[in-house]
């Protein structure tokens, strides 16, 4: 039997897709800030705090890298209840996503912070600049700006990876196509018009991201 | 009462003792250039002086300040010391003038107006006015450590360290720097500098010192010493520069 | 039902990570055969071919693998064709695999300097030995440290195959759960048994790319 792709199915749910896009690029905003601002401070602290502090940071590091995101979110929704912390489906989507981008810019920006010359942090000290001084306007920004596409990058991984969260019932762009394909059984319509919105998502998040870092660090590196 | 005075300073790097019991003293206006072999001890005893290195026994007192980094607050030392090092090492993330203003800013507190306005006369001071705006990759090195000097000068230091600060430009570039440097001297500016270039401290400085293995072998008025050295190895030293 | 010690939960898991490392390794080595002839093919100087490639790599690395393996376990299903969760996870990982090796190899490729092209073809070696027999092996010792910490991605990709109801490890977390409410248990094991499959090669990955780094 030859089987006729009908998108037109897909029409009368516009507005399941709508709620699940905007929801997708709410939630990956959301945790793109959260994740990032965790990923500074883990990475200044694994560089600079005391000892005890970098040793914590480096094994929460290696935890979430070497697990997969959907076991991660699976603890984070079903297991943190049974310690009396209850979340609702976005809230361990949020959450979930803030400590796995966390743990990665961690390591991003870590790099970034070991590629600065050591001159650089003595010549701010000789200037008389604080320790928090240094760290801020000496090391972190040249340290962002030099890791800048491959934070961009681990972000649209980040995003595409939150297709997951449709399986804690998340209402995400994956979340609308599982509940369209299970009221008009076009399974691969749905999906594929999914996907193709993630691509486009994926693609405006580059372009996006890329502006963002032009304006944010201006001026070439020597 | 000497701007710095540096006695009987000791520090050693695990097995090898670097500086053992040096004393120099810097009277404001004073220009002194401090020359060695590498390995000498030169460039720690400059660092001593800012608190980038501790010493570990013996004192440093810059304007009556002692510097002993268990006691004293740096920063309040270091406003006063500035400091231009052999590699520029100027943020790369900032422009000419950026580089400039940012310690006025984040350490003094001054507008953002007033700093540019710092900023455009340190760099008119070493003959950057046009460069305000441009990055550090954009400019040749001895633009770069040009920058570098109008950085520390911006804090109004009363005393300015240079580190081997020609040391890392190709021979083309070297007098744009030392012509700066010059120019601060003839100001009366209080400057110590480590260095190579023997004809500019002889014709620049108002005291040479010649640290070897980790004292000061010889030191007094630079035409002096240099005409006629009193012992061996600044003989040597001398023949072997030149 | 009966009472699950943890001993029992922890054996059924381990079971179950059986599956998870034969599926990884399928797509791996699958993954790895397809990718090098993508990589051929997306540095071939036929254009439509190469744009091709570069469209289909596009589209495995700005999708997600959820969807890749929706559309494949449901689109072949279009054509009549039954297919198991366990042939639409291997094959939708390899594709996926496939495309991200293609890339990381590519760009170890084209680290290899110009020079060394040029010196091969000042000796009259045509396009295929140049690569056989200059920039592949060069391109190779660059390749081995990216490509082992691409494989954790592929045993943490391999967790999505549950989704789909092939019982790997977090498939198996999920009944385990369902049978015992005990959450913070099982995928405190479950994640405890990834750990110890991924961190060995992130760690091996990171002491060959760092003994790489010193070497040059």
């Amino acid at each position: 039997m030859i089987y006729k792709l009908q998108f037109v199915d897909l029409l009368p749910y516009w507005d399941v897709l709508a709620r699940g896009l905007v929801f997708t690029i709410v939630l990956t905003c959301v945790s793109t800030a959260a994740g990032v601002a965790v990923g500074t401070c883990g990475a200044s602290a694994r560089a600079f705090g005391p000892r005890w502090l970098a040793g914590v940071v480096a094994a929460y590091v290696e935890i979430i890298r070497n697990t997969p995101f959907i076991v991660q979110l699976f603890f984070v929704y079903f297991g943190l209840p049974t310690l009396g912390l209850k979340l609702t489906e976005a809230e361990a989507a949020f959450l979930a996503m803030t400590i796995n981008l966390g743990a990665y810019s961690t390591e991003i920006i870590r790099a970034g912070i070991e590629a600065t010359p050591k001159g650089l942090i003595e010549a701010g000290v000789s200037l008389a600049m604080t320790r928090m001084q240094v760290l801020r306007h000496v090391v972190l920004k040249p340290a962002f700006q030099k890791t800048w596409p491959a934070l961009a990058s681990q972000i649209i991984i980040v995003m595409l990876g939150s297709s997951v969260v449709s399986q804690i019932s998340a209402e995400d762009l994956t979340y609308a196509a599982n509940f369209i394909q299970s009221r008009n059984f076009r399974a691969f319509e749905a999906y594929f018009v999914v996907a193709l919105a993630y691509l486009l998502l994926a693609i405006t998040a580059r372009a996006l991201l890329r502006g963002l870092g032009a304006r944010l660090f201006p001026g070439a590196r020597s | 009462m000497p701007l710095v005075s540096i006695r009987d300073v000791r520090k050693r790097f695990g097995e090898n003792e670097v500086l053992k019991g040096v004393s120099v003293s810097v009277e404001k206006g004073d220009v002194v250039a401090i020359i060695g072999r590498s390995g000498s001890g030169k460039s720690t005893l400059l660092r001593c002086v800012n608190g980038l290195e501790t010493h570990d026994s013996g004192s440093i007192v810059v304007d009556e300040t002692p510097v002993d980094n268990a006691r004293t607050d740096m920063r309040e030392l270091r406003k006063h010391v500035g400091m231009v090092f052999q590699q520029f090492n100027l943020f790369p993330h900032l422009t000419a003038a950026g580089n400039v203003m940012l310690a006025p800013r984040v350490v003094n507190g001054v507008s953002e107006k007033e700093a540019r306005d710092l900023a455009a006369a340190m760099l008119a001071k070493v003959g950057l006015s046009e460069k305000m705006d441009a990055w550090p990759s954009q400019l040749s090195g001895g633009q770069q450590q040009r920058v570098a000097i109008a950085r520390a000068l911006a804090m109004n230091p009363k005393v300015l360290l240079c580190d081997e600060i020609t040391s890392a430009l190709d021979p083309e570039l070297v007098n744009e720097v030392l012509r700066v440097v010059e120019k601060l001297a003839a100001e009366g500016m209080t400057l110590i500098l480590v260095t190579h270039e023997m004809r500019f401290a002889r014709d620049v400085g108002t005291k040479l010192v010649f640290m070897h293995q980790g004292m000061v072998h010889e030191e007094g008025p630079p035409k002096e010493l240099m005409a006629a050295p009193r012992t061996p190895e600044l003989r040597q030293f001398i023949g072997a520069i030149a | 039902m009966t009472d699950f010690s943890v001993w029992v939960i922890f054996s059924n898991l381990l079971l179950a990570t059986r599956w998870t490392i034969a599926l990884s390794l399928i797509a791996f080595v699958a993954g790895g055969v397809v990718g090098l002839a993508l990589l051929f093919a997306r540095m071939s100087k036929f254009r439509p071919l190469a744009k091709f490639v570069a469209l289909y790599i596009e589209f495995f690395q700005g999708t997600p693998l959820l969807m890749q393996l929706f559309m494949l376990f449901f689109g072949v299903a279009l054509f009549g064709v039954e297919i198991s969760p366990w042939t639409a996870a291997s094959l939708a990982l390899t594709f996926w695999t496939s495309a991200f090796l293609a890339e990381i190899w590519r760009g170890c490729v084209e680290s290899v300097p110009r020079g060394q092209w040029e010196a091969g073809s000042s000796v009259a070696l045509s396009y295929m030995e140049q690569m056989r027999y200059v920039i592949l092996p060069q391109a190779m010792r660059i390749a081995v440290p990216p490509t082992v910490g691409f494989s954790v991605q592929v045993i943490k990709g391999t967790a999505l195959a549950s989704i789909i109801g092939f019982v790997e490890l977090t498939r198996a977390g999920t009944m385990l759960n369902n049978a015992t409410f005990r959450p913070f248990l099982v995928y405190s094991l479950v994640g405890l048994i990834y750990f110890c499959l991924c961190y060995p090669l992130s760690f091996a990955a990171k002491r060959l790319e760092r003994r790489l780094n010193a070497a040059r």
